[in-house]
């Protein structure tokens, strides 16, 4: 048996998705921001909704999240996504919305706008990756940033004294009524990817039945900006950032509960 | 349509809806909260879409998203919110899509107070936010003139992609008087070549503020303002009264022009030669009309609810042809007819200079009291 045996597109098991535009991305070796990106174009293959789909790219590391969806897209403001993706969603209800950001952008300069989003039960999808650090602007301290840990603004470790303790968004969105799904999931290796997808499935499909704002949260590597190397990275992700951010689901309502992937 | 008794912020508001407001995204200030409270009822008893942000900030971020899917959609505030929305606007901006503002101006800096205002010209005229981009600026001076600004700001906003605001004091948006509204549109979403909205099987659209490579950001800032250039051609509008025969001109935007105008009728009654020159766009400015009406007159006379802000485009306008002289009443303080007549009365009796600051000679007389 010869390649040209094998390669045929019958026996093809592993693709670019089609919601990918065929170009290669800016991320860093290793930075799980690449998985990510891919676990969201698989879900709008699956459910085939590519075509009405409009994304929100952040500001941060995923600013040109838009170069890689093969959908429309807008680029927001630093933190200002999910006001961005309320407006389109308001004026265009039947449309898939999604967001992609940072924990800079999420949980800091966007807080407001996130916790609003939520308040208002807004029916769009959030894709939040949480490595720990500011990653764009060359590892500054993140509020995701774990407590004693190193970056060029926090060069001591954070000192949860001066510096105070990192949030858990996916805990406090779950407080809230609008929310229909909020989980947070890991990149670090292939269970924890897989659990990831089905995730990011359910939270499209919430949006999909109208079941108000769905967020899934990502424990992200950022290898560059943490000074270790990519594999050991991920290894960093279960040590150290699962025990101060637990995997797991903190909101998922009756109605999503239902939803069978 | 019968003329009603129609307050300045419901008239807007209701101008709105009837040419095809699709969407609002407000937050509630003094003194302009009427156009959010008005539209807190008509939008979704229509079947459109409102909603009151958690802040400015989201508000016009709110907008930026609902306007890129091509709707016709508007926020309005009033100066401190307005300034909040100023990152929002730069990235409109940079975007180059059609949104309607409306600032109901109130006097400041700061927190400042409710009082009627026009402290907001360079913020407005001069783009505010970051970056290089002219908005369209309108100035109306009554109920109706906000009423047709509103409609007529749509089709600017659409036909240039752009931004246009409407600025008026706190006093227009509060004051009660006979207007007309306009008809009740159907709307027609056009089907723009640029407006994302899922691709549907075409082409998939990108609507950023973002040109990461500097020559593409300058290409991008050479475009707008050949845009500019259109507009200016096409778009400035103004108002004259009593100009043909005058020897003086008071020059005033909004309020502080209709204020003046009756001072101007009261001085023509004793015999002053002078009329009222009133920009209805003070952004594109009507720089040339200026010029022209500075040839043949003995001297203009600036008034503004601020301390001389569009004196200074009056006065890159007139290019030294005739001496300017300013009269403001900044903080939310609305001048009187007749503190404009005593104005009107010492320009036509006084010697005046081509060299004096008309700033600092204002000043002088308005702290010597």
């Amino acid at each position: 048996m010869v390649t040209s045996d094998i390669a045929r597109p019958e026996n093809q098991v592993y693709c670019r998705p089609r919601s990918f535009t065929d170009v290669s991305t800016h991320y860093c070796p290793g930075c799980t921001h690449g998985i990510a990106h891919r676990l969201v174009a698989e879900v709008l293959d699956e459910m085939g909704v590519a075509e009405k789909t409009i994304g929100v790219a952040p500001v941060g590391c995923s600013v040109f999240a838009y170069n890689y969806f093969n959908t429309d897209f807008v680029e927001a403001a630093h933190g200002r996504a999910p006001a961005m993706a309320t407006g389109i969603k308001r004026v265009l209800p039947d449309k898939v919305v999604f967001t992609y950001q940072g924990d800079g952008d999420l949980a800091s300069i966007g807080m407001a706008e996130i916790m609003h989003v939520a308040a208002r039960g807004e029916n769009i999808t959030v894709i939040f990756i949480n490595n720990a650090i500011y990653g764009m602007t060359g590892g500054q301290m993140a509020p995701t940033t774990l407590p004693g840990m190193k970056t060029t603004s926090s060069p001591m470790g954070r000192d949860v004294e001066m510096q105070g303790y990192p949030i858990r968004m996916s805990e406090i969105l779950a407080t809230m009524d609008g929310v229909g799904y909020a989980v947070r999931r890991s990149l670090h290796d292939p269970a924890n990817i897989r659990k990831a997808k089905k995730a990011i499935r359910t939270a499209f499909e919430a949006q999909r039945r109208g079941l108000g704002f769905s967020m899934v949260e990502l424990l992200s590597t950022c290898p560059t900006n943490w000074g270790i190397n990519p594999v050991n990275s991920l290894q960093w992700v279960a040590d150290h950032m699962v025990p101060v951010f637990p995997l797991g689901d903190f909101k998922v309502s009756a109605a999503v509960g239902d939803i069978r992937i | 349509m019968p003329r009603e008794l129609l307050k300045g912020n419901e008239a807007i508001a209701e101008a709105a809806i009837r040419v095809g407001l699709e969407a609002y995204f407000g937050y509630p200030i003094t003194p302009q909260t009427e156009i959010l409270e008005h539209l807190s009822r008509r939008l979704p008893e229509l079947g459109r879409a409102f909603v009151q942000a958690e802040s400015e900030v989201a508000a016009i971020n709110m907008v930026y998203g609902a306007a890129c899917t091509g709707a016709r959609v508007m926020s309005s505030s009033s100066s401190p919110g307005v300034s909040l929305m100023m990152e929002g606007i730069s990235y409109i901006a940079g975007t180059e899509i059609p949104v309607v503002l409306v600032n109901i101006m109130r006097g400041g800096p700061g927190l400042g107070n409710i009082a009627p205002a026009q402290g907001d010209y360079f913020q407005a005229v001069y783009g505010g936010g970051h970056g290089d981009y002219k908005p369209i600026v309108l100035a109306p001076s009554t109920v109706q003139e906000a009423i047709d600004m509103t409609v007529m700001s749509f089709d600017l906003a659409e036909k240039y992609r752009t931004i246009c605001m409407i600025i008026a004091d706190g006093s227009i948006g509060q004051l009660m008087e006979p207007a007309e509204l306009p008809e009740m549109r159907p709307i027609q979403r056009q089907n723009w070549d640029w407006a994302v909205n899922g691709t549907g099987g075409r082409q998939r659209r990108i609507l950023s503020s973002i040109y990461i490579e500097p020559k593409d950001e300058e290409i991008a800032n050479l475009r707008m303002l050949k845009r500019w250039q259109e507009i200016q051609k096409n778009e400035i509008r103004f108002k004259e009264y009593y100009t043909d025969n005058a020897d003086f001109v008071v020059v005033g935007f909004g309020s502080a022009g209709r204020i003046a105008l009756s001072a101007v009728r009261a001085a023509r009654h004793q015999g002053i030669k002078v009329g009222l020159f009133r920009p209805i766009t003070v952004s594109p400015f009507p720089f040339a009309q200026l010029e022209e009406l500075s040839k043949r007159v003995q001297g203009l006379l600036v008034v503004e609810m601020n301390m001389g802000q569009m004196l200074q485009d009056v006065q890159l306008a007139v290019k030294g042809n005739t001496p300017v002289e300013f009269y403001g009443r900044p903080g939310g303080v609305v001048p009187f007819p007749d503190e404009i007549l005593h104005e009107i009365q010492r320009v036509a009796t006084s010697k005046l200079s081509l060299d004096a600051d008309p700033r600092m000679s204002w000043l002088d007389r308005a702290t010597a009291k």
